[in-house]
């Protein structure tokens, strides 16, 4: 089997997703250790388009296929025509994000080639002339390093934001068409309607990110500072149960001991000193950030990172940071 | 109607994951078992689709898993399932996502299920496969990470509505499918007294390797786990400090998303 | 926990378990800060099954012990010991009262409500004057054709005015003081009856413990519980189960505590020594969790006799004077373990430590139990070595 990998790129709102330059990083790796040429497939509604935001990535070829049937996303659609793009080329290697669509399409695809496939990885690097997943196990209390038996074509669906994004390397690539043959009405499950998420914030227990405040919220009308921070993260709010009981939060978003038990992978904690009963409720968080006027407070014991500050003074300005770069 | 789900045994959400001395796994003393947290929505989701389908409905749960599992399996027919299919053979140990879905392929093909529901992923490999490899095998639809299920009024379709980045989509299938559930599609029910009373007498049916038609475990091994490693250690608290709040704000925004990768 | 259970006594406890953690916690921190009876909550444990766990199918309920009923009871304490203990009364001296000593009729009239949870039970023997001695009720029934005529009062009787159904011991014959007690299913509907004063206590404070007033109050022969006369046997029976129940709860808010002392130390951090991290510490904790499970093997081993049938007086009057007195000395080395922090609300050890205190009290102090276990120690001692 020759060492080529084929990269699942993915499409938002007409241009390349993140994640698709991240996958051409990982696979500039392997390709780096085993001379094997990289290919991309984009498939949907704009894809040639949005080939063109590719063509200097060092790429042998981009694959588009936009037929009617590929308007929107379907498993069986875009599965039919990942498969057949991934057969014809006898990839090694097939790459998606681990995203909505890729973990939904990856196993369809692998099953197909009677493949194998790792989920969910962190990071991809060679080893000799193994390409070796790292990924977490048990909810990330554990992490395995896996790397295929044989030589089965390998899906490695990678996480985004872990693999630092392939820069241009200047050339061209030339785009071919593929001529899907998916018809409509053979598709059995099919997206009728898009729901884009709204103003609403998502709930405290599911949420991947959720800011919170204490007792220093001093009012109720401050809670908007958090508010302003949490809908640019896609945020959930939270309290302490201090500043519940002060009357400046209602009861049902107080996370501790006594509330909301959480788990978010970013947990920013505004003027919240730390006392035991909260951490309780928020100390398996990934990353914790602490912004409190005390040094000595004991949230700063169980923080990722900690600024020393007004929170008055501290959230706007992270605020207006991060819409610079978001 | 006839409805399945799938179950796998995991240790508990609460259980202290710890590597073992040699390094090939975790370990196993006091560690508590129990059904994979999204398939206990998926089990939920199958006795409310029976219980509104009413008539000869019916919930069949599956597993694939050592003796063991049988606690757990008694667990979803005490919720209120009518029956089970246990495939347990002591040369399975460690199935991956395509050797479990092959067995449960086998094990179900000549039963005919109209839909099936499953866990979008269990919470010990986190893989997210088997669903998926299991609607290839059996050619049907899969529907994933479904937060909202509604039968059609002639059972002959449904709507699903699955979590994507940035919003919801509304999936319109026929049946038979493969839907795999998220957190919020439902609020599981417990098994009640006089369910774990009933569930006694109801029937699971072993099923060794054999017994599917199998002289070994299906296929050969597909990957090989090279080593167990723990998580990255916390390094402590990273104090961000700057003579301008700014800088300090732009900071901790770059570590965020270069070093912490979160945002 | 150790103990060997079979595949569906875990599951009880499991589900016993994530419901108390899940559904119950939540309702109980609330309820017990505002001094609230949690009404609710019964209907849903009902739904469970466990407001009949040892009430034949027949009757609605799903024919457990009472070893089944003491992993559930232990569950439900450990989270919230003032429902722990309206679920003990209604379990243990209600529900086990009107099945063993009801007719057909009224088994039929009461049981599937008070399984089903809808019907809340009560037990009603204390008066003011008779405490520990039962013999001394004076709660006078006359029977007048087809009814019994009440007047008199009961006192401290737990979820009183919650009742549907109400077990109450009177005196039907004022001659002897042993023999003229019956006992009767009381409705709070009867004409005659009214709920009198309404205590504040220490602890339990999500149950309600009531006086109840009978003036001429009419109750109907059917609702006789054996025979006329039979009262003081049917109140002593009674007390096994009974005692047994509040040695769960014990054992549940001990082991609580216990947790609590332990989680608590694990987290605070004093001369950068975790508190968990002193010797002082680490001794107490191993001499608590002893005591714990000594008192869980004791309270196990009550219904287990129990549930063979076998004698088992002097047994659960040692498992809830042991459990009892358990639970006090750990729910207070469990607070020392918190400092200060542990005297204020803030933290679930508070609430524990004034729940524990009842548990020596109720279902005959511990110096009834002492009374009651020494008499059948030299009873057996005059019964079996010759002199």
């Amino acid at each position: 089997m020759a060492n080529d990998i084929l990269v699942f790129g993915e499409i938002r709102g007409g241009g390349i997703k993140k994640i698709t330059k991240e996958l051409i990083g990982a696979a500039r790796r392997v390709s780096a250790e085993t001379g094997g040429a990289i290919d991309t497939a984009l498939i949907g509604a704009g894809a040639r388009a949005a080939a063109e935001g590719l063509t200097g990535y060092g790429l042998r070829k981009i694959v588009v296929a936009e037929d009617e049937a590929l308007a929107r996303y379907s498993t069986e659609g875009y599965a039919a025509v990942l498969s057949d793009i991934a057969k014809r080329g006898a990839y090694s290697y097939v790459f998606l994000g681990a995203t909505a669509m890729g973990r939904d399409l990856g196993p369809r695809v692998a099953a197909r080639a009677d493949g194998v496939m790792f989920s969910d990885c962190v990071d991809v690097r060679m080893e000799g002339s193994r390409c070796v997943a790292r990924r977490p196990v048990y909810s990330g209390r554990a992490y395995i390093e896996i790397a295929r038996s044989g030589d089965r074509q390998n899906y490695i669906s990678i996480r985004p934001n872990n693999i630092a994004p392939a820069e241009p390397s200047g050339g061209g690539t030339p785009i071919e068409t593929h001529a899907s043959n998916v018809m409509r009405d053979a598709i059995r499950a099919m997206v009728t309607e898009i729901f884009p998420l709204e103003g609403g914030r998502p709930d405290l227990t599911e949420a991947d990110v959720i800011v919170t405040g204490g007792r220093a919220m001093k009012d109720k009308a401050n809670f908007k500072i958090l508010e302003d921070l949490a809908d640019l993260l896609g945020a959930a709010v939270g309290a302490s149960r201090a500043a519940v009981d002060a009357g400046f939060a209602p009861v049902a978003i107080q996370v501790g001991q006594t509330g909301k038990i959480v788990n978010p992978k970013l947990y920013i904690a505004c003027g919240i000193s730390g006392a035991i009963q909260h951490l309780a409720g928020m100390r398996t968080s990934k990353v914790i950030v602490a912004i409190n006027k005390d040094p000595n407070a004991p949230i700063f014991e169980r923080a990722t990172y900690g600024i020393v500050g007004d929170l008055f003074e501290v959230v706007p300005l992270l605020t207006e940071e991060l819409k610079k770069v978001l | 109607m006839k409805i399945l789900a799938l179950l796998k045994r995991v240790p508990d959400t609460e259980a202290k994951i710890l590597i073992n001395q040699e390094g090939t796994g975790i370990k196993d003393e006091g560690v508590k078992y129990v059904i994979n947290t999204y398939d206990e929505y998926a089990v939920e989701e199958g006795l409310r689709l029976k219980e509104k389908m009413g008539g000869t409905s019916t919930v069949t749960v599956i597993c694939v898993g050592p003796e063991e599992a049988t606690e757990l399996i008694r667990t979803a027919l005490a919720m209120g399932a009518d029956d089970a299919v246990h495939v347990c053979d002591k040369t399975l140990e460690r199935p991956d996502p395509f050797v479990i879905a092959a067995l449960m392929a086998k094990a179900i093909k000549a039963e005919g299920f109209d839909i099936i529901f499953c866990g979008k992923q269990a919470i010990d490999d986190d893989m997210g496969q088997v669903q998926s490899i299991l609607a290839e095998m059996l050619d049907i639809p899969q529907v994933n990470v479904a937060t909202a299920f509604e039968i059609a009024a002639d059972a002959k379709r449904a709507t699903v509505r699955r979590r994507v980045e940035g919003g919801d989509e509304k999936v319109e299938t026929s049946l038979p499918v493969i839907i795999s559930c998220e957190k919020g599609l439902n609020d599981p029910r417990y098994a009640s007294l006089p369910g774990i009373m009933k569930a006694k007498k109801k029937e699971i049916r072993k099923k060794t390797l054999a017994d599917l038609g199998f002289s070994q475990v299906p296929g050969e091994a597909r990957s090989t786990i090279l080593r167990w490693l723990p998580p990255p250690k916390s390094s402590g608290c990273t104090m961000v400090k700057a003579e301008e709040m700014r800088d300090a704000a732009k900071e901790l925004v770059r570590l965020l998303r270069e070093e912490a990768k979160v945002v | 926990m150790q103990y060997p259970l079979t595949e569906d006594e875990r599951m009880i406890q499991k589900t016993v378990r994530d419901f108390a953690r899940k559904e119950l916690a939540p309702v109980a921190i609330e309820a017990n800060e505002k001094g609230i009876f949690p009404e609710g909550i019964f209907k849903r444990l009902g739904e469970l099954g466990f407001m009949g766990v040892t009430v034949p199918e027949e009757y609605g309920g799903v024919d457990l012990g009472t070893f089944s009923l003491v992993l559930i009871l232990e569950e439900i304490n450990a989270v919230c010991a003032s429902t722990g203990v309206t679920m003990s009364v209604h379990n243990s001296l209600t529900n086990w009262c009107i099945l063993k000593y009801g007719s057909e009729k009224i088994r039929r009239r009461f049981l599937p409500s008070l399984a089903s949870g809808e019907m809340l039970g009560a037990y009603a023997i204390t008066e003011s004057e008779a405490g520990s001695d039962v013999s001394a009720m004076r709660l006078s029934a006359v029977r007048t054709g087809d009814e019994y005529i009440l007047n008199g009062a009961k006192l401290f009787i737990s979820t009183g005015d919650q009742a549907g159904a109400i077990v109450v011991f009177a005196r039907t014959d004022p001659a002897d003081r042993t023999k003229g007690i019956s006992a009767f299913v009381v409705e709070p509907s009867s004409p005659g009856f009214s709920i009198g004063k309404i205590e504040k206590k220490m602890g339990l404070n999500a149950s309600t413990t009531v006086e109840l007033v009978f003036e001429d109050c009419r109750v109907s022969a059917d609702n006789l519980l054996g025979s006329e006369g039979m009262g003081m046997k049917i109140a002593l029976a009674g007390l096994d189960g009974g005692r047994i129940g509040i040695a769960a709860q014990a054992v549940g808010i001990a082991q609580a505590a216990l947790d609590e002392g332990v989680r608590f130390s694990r987290g605070r951090k004093q001369f950068h020594t975790r508190i968990v991290d002193f010797q002082s510490t680490r001794w107490k904790i191993a001499d608590m969790a002893t005591a714990v499970e000594a008192a869980r093997l004791l309270t196990y081993r009550a219904a287990k006799l129990r549930d063979a049938g076998e004698p088992c007086s002097k047994e659960a009057a040692m498992a809830k004077l042991f459990a009892s007195r358990t639970a006090n000395t750990v729910v207070y080395d469990a607070l020392q373990m918190h400092g200060g922090v542990g005297y204020t609300k803030e933290f679930l050890i508070e609430r524990l430590f004034r729940d524990a205190r009842v548990t020596e009290l109720y279902e005959g102090t511990s110096e009834i139990q002492r009374i009651v276990i020494s008499k059948a120690v030299i009873d057996e001692f005059e019964r079996t070595v010759p002199d």
